[in-house]
């Protein structure tokens, strides 16, 4: 059987050190009328050649956006990475290894998230981060709920803007706890506070840029919280940070958000991983695992897992978070991928992600009358939101001739903002290119002179 | 293992060095047009290296860790199985890894019909028919059900019922997701034979329970045979019965938990199904549930129709618990392992599973206590004897030491109702020499404390750091470079 190294002799040597006669015996404790007859209705196992086979003609009726020219974003983005990433995220001692809980021979998986933890906070502009958490949308759950136990208030706003699925998974997670969620609309793309935020309010929630690409305005925000003594809460875009300020350096008291832009494949949408970043002074409220530095027995440097009271494992229902895991594999992938950019590169991959934006944002709208700007008034970084005069019927027209052309792109903002019929989004990122760009204007622009033909 | 000193790569920042780099970035022309307050002034202060240096860098930390591919890992309930080197060539492949969770349907097709036949064949393991694999880790599989159980309950109209029971022998996560789920805990007693206690659950029983959350087999390794009995008494009491599936390897093919009375369950995909633990995580939580509960199931499902397969929001849905569609990369892997081992390659794993742990605990029984010392499943629990105790040696010691001779400790101090814990999970992809050196390890460490040798509270000393001050650490918290 497959990676089943014991041999039926060395099986019959183990029964009779036991002392039964058969592997049946060892499951006497099962009682016979709870047993399944008969094997499973799975088929029967492959070799590995033929799984190869099997899953390449799987593959085969993918079309990866990946590998084609590809404007989609939407909170997932087709970044760069380095080949070092993926040849350390193989080292077999990382992919193989358990999580930390042995400091002595763990020291490499606690030191590189003490790394990890670093870069983090200094993208993040806050003084502490934690070793990672599942993705952005459950981070945002999970930054609303510890801010609600900070301030012991059962009300948060967040903003519309704020990626759909993590707004959807907050709904979800507060529900049991009684936490009421505002929603702060959007507003000709960017977050129209208003009168949300009150003095119940435990914290208010932005995404920088937001869902629609928008630049937000980081200081309305803490001035808002400020004035009723909340929270303040960003999810950020990690990659933004090599041209935007960071927002704990804007004065948020919490940064979260989903790391799969440093160098995570998109992977059809996980694993991923999501950061938490914090003031050192809400240590014992953070959720997940963090790693510090210490010293050993004979005072060296040393890093272990710490204020582990927090955790599910010690304190059981008292835990801040029932979260046991930090997708420490992808997390490494983040941390290689930050530190292999440094400064420059990751202003660089900031830098080119927005001049192609503005370049798509520029020559879309002149090639053809049928798409404006959605918010021309309105900065974006590396999205651009669009919209087809001809509304949403356009919109699949205009994705179903890409996708002819072999272009990956569009995403219809109806499906979550039921006022913005023919709004659409487009992404950009080091890897577009000037030709890419080319391409889709120039699919666009006959697709609806075809349409004014017709 | 590498004992060199590594420096942190703050420290070892030089100004000017460099790995990735891009051409035609302008920050000029990139930043006009945005607001001048949101810009900043200089780019984050990463570190500055060069690639060879990087790559030495995580080399040389590598080799500070154990590993499965380096060591013998008999921790409990972790299942530290062989991860095979095809999954993850698999998962390399652009067809997977370069899709985007918002293309249309019509475009992943590969990827949807993966899940739907991985849905099936869970369904088909556990015996419980409806599953999603949506749920980011085992802790958040538990969250998951809980919640679709309390959307059950209103729907009976009995919202307050808000009590589940647990066994004092659960994991932390089982107590902590009924808390993020908005129930109350009630802990179980376990009896003298390490099984749930029978005349304790049933006084608890009442209006007020919402469910039971029971791992089977339970973490001290030991089939709770009652299960079936134990499952009617809940519904009968109106509640409904969860289980914990982290053990589920040791009874993969032989039970299904669906056949004995079990309502929801969750999977660890990275136990049973073999994909890497990674230091940490990713995981995956699929939840398997009866057909009356599937509608409400988180969004979204992967189903068929005449023109394919498709993501759909069940119609009581009880929503989201995390991005996209489920960490689809860590599915990949557990199907390939699935479809590897077939129905018949997956009893293997249980009856080999169970048949290299009792081999360790009969090997092990004369020389440490076994509290429970019956025909174990997957994984038991040792401890350290009385006299041992006297000599001052306690688990932490053991566990040690167990480093020092080159093996990773097994789950220690867990679980709670054994006091000393020394909780070991072989797997079935070690074989019996790799056991026997294990075994010779752990009578050399018997004899070692029966001797209360001095070195037992030392070790280890052979490693690339002695034992760390955890208590400093908390004390004086340095948690992060740039702020320490």
């Amino acid at each position: 059987m497959p990676y089943i190294p014991n041999s039926d002799a060395d099986r019959a040597a183990m029964l009779t050190e036991i002392g039964v006669n058969s592997v049946d015996e060892l499951f006497a404790p099962i009682p016979k009328d709870i047993r399944t007859d008969g094997p499973l209705a799975i088929d029967p196992g492959l070799t590995e050649l033929d799984l190869r086979e099997h899953v390449a003609e799987l593959g085969s009726w993918n079309r990866p956006a990946g590998t084609r020219p590809c404007f989609l974003g939407g909170g997932t983005y087709n970044h760069d990475w380095p080949a070092l990433v993926d040849h350390l995220q193989s080292r077999t001692e990382f992919l193989t290894a358990y999580t930390p809980y042995q400091p002595e021979c763990s020291q490499g998986t606690l030191q590189w998230i003490y790394e990890f933890q670093s870069m983090i906070a200094e993208l993040c502009g806050c003084e502490i981060a934690n070793a990672s958490m599942y993705d952005g949308a459950s981070a945002a759950a999970e930054a609303l709920m510890m801010a609600s136990n900070i301030k012991r208030r059962k009300r948060v706003v967040v903003s519309a803007g704020l990626h759909p699925d993590a707004r959807a998974t907050i709904n979800t997670y507060v529900k049991h706890l009684n936490i009421e969620v505002v929603e702060a609309p959007l507003v000709d793309g960017v977050t129209a506070w208003g009168d949300t935020v009150n003095s119940d309010t435990a914290a208010v929630l932005v995404q920088q840029p937001n869902f629609l690409g928008t630049v937000e305005d980081l200081d309305a925000v803490t001035a808002k919280a400020g004035e009723h003594d909340a929270l303040s809460i960003c999810s950020l875009y990690p990659i933004a940070t090599g041209l935007l300020r960071s927002p704990g350096k804007a004065g948020f008291d919490i940064v979260v958000g989903d790391g799969q832009s440093l160098g995570v494949p998109m992977g059809y949408g996980g694993p991923h991983f999501g950061f938490f970043a914090t003031r050192q002074k809400f240590v014992r409220q953070l959720p997940g695992r963090l790693v510090g530095e210490s010293v050993d027995t004979e005072g060296r440097r040393a890093y272990t897992l710490t204020f582990a009271t927090r955790e599910q494992h010690i304190r059981r229902e008292k835990a801040t978070s029932n979260i046991c895991t930090n997708n420490a594999l992808i997390a490494l992938r983040g941390c290689v991928h930050m530190a292999a950019l440094g400064p420059r590169g990751i202003e660089e991959v900031a830098c080119l992600s927005r001049q192609r934006a503005l370049d798509l944002a520029d020559a879309l709208p002149g090639a053809t009358d049928a798409i404006q700007l959605a918010f021309p008034d309105r900065p974006f970084f590396n999205e651009v939101a669009f919209r087809a005069t001809g509304g949403d019927v356009a919109v699949t027209r205009l994705k179903n001739a890409l996708a002819a052309a072999n272009i990956a792109g569009v995403i219809a903002a109806s499906q979550w903002y039921a006022d913005l019929d023919g709004v659409f989004t487009l992404a950009c990122t080091e890897k577009t290119r000037p030709e890419h760009i080319e391409r889709l204007v120039q699919v666009a622009s006959e697709t609806f002179q075809m349409e004014v033909a017709l | 293992m590498n004992h060199t000193p590594v420096p942190l790569l703050f420290e070892a920042s030089r100004p000017g060095r460099r790995c990735t780099r891009y051409q035609g970035a302008n920050r000029t022309k990139a930043a006009a047009g945005l607001p001048a307050g949101e810009l900043r002034d200089a780019p984050p202060a990463l570190p500055e290296i060069a690639e060879q240096d990087l790559l030495r860098h995580f080399t040389i930390l590598s080799q500070k860790n154990y590993a499965i591919s380096t060591q013998f890992y008999p921790l409990g309930s972790c299942t530290m199985k062989y991860n095979p080197q095809v999954n993850e060539a698999i998962a390399s492949q652009p067809a997977w890894a370069h899709l985007h969770p918002l293309q249309e349907s019509g475009e992943v097709q590969g990827a949807l019909k993966l899940m739907h036949q991985l849905q099936a064949d869970l369904a088909e393991a556990t015996g419980l028919p409806a599953v999603t694999l949506h749920p980011a880790a085992g802790a958040q599989g538990e969250l998951t059900a809980l919640m679709c159980l309390r959307a059950w309950l209103n729907d009976q109209d009995q919202p307050d019922r808000r009590t589940v029971l647990i066994p004092d022998s659960a994991h932390g996560t089982n107590p902590a997701s009924c808390t993020l789920a908005g129930f109350k805990v009630q802990s179980l007693k376990t009896g003298p034979d390490g099984l749930t206690d029978m005349d304790d659950l049933k006084s608890k029983l009442g209006p007020h329970i919402a469910g039971l959350m029971i791992t089977n087999p339970n973490t001290i390794g030991l089939f709770e045979e009652n299960i079936a009995e134990i499952c009617e008494l809940v519904h009968e009491a109106g509640g409904r019965v969860y289980m914990d599936g982290a053990n589920f390897n040791a009874i993969v093919g032989v039970a299904k938990p669906g056949d004995f009375g079990i309502d929801m369950m969750h999977l660890n995909l990275h136990k049973t199904f073999s994909t890497p633990h990674g230091g940490g995580g990713p995981g995956s939580g699929p939840i398997c549930v009866t057909e009356d509960l599937r509608k409400y199931l988180p969004a979204p499902q992967v189903i068929e129709n005449e023109s394919g397969y498709l993501l759909a929001t069940p119609s009581l849905s009880i929503g989201r618990v995390r991005g996209y569609h489920g960490n689809f990369m860590v599915l990949l892997r557990a199907y390939s392992y699935i479809k590897r081992l077939g129905a018949e390659g997956l009893r293997r794993v249980a009856e080999n599973a169970v048949l290299n742990a009792n081999y360790l605990r009969v090997k092990l029984n004369q020389h440490w206590r076994v509290p429970f010392d019956g025909i174990c499943m997957h994984e038991f629990v040792a401890r350290p004897t009385k006299e041992m105790k006297e000599n001052g040696v306690h688990t932490l010691d053991i566990a040690k030491r167990l480093i020092e001779l080159g093996y990773h400790p097994p789950t220690v101090y867990f679980p709670l109702v054994v006091a000393e814990a020394i909780m070991a999970e072989p797997t079935e992809t070690e074989c019996k020499e790799t056991l026997d050196g294990y075994i010779e390890a752990m009578i050399q460490i018997a004899e070692e404390a029966r001797r209360g040798d001095e070195a037992l509270h030392k070790a280890p000393q052979n490693t690339p750091v002695s034992r760390v001050d955890e208590a400093r650490a908390v004390k004086d918290p340095k948690l992060c470079f740039t702020c320490g």
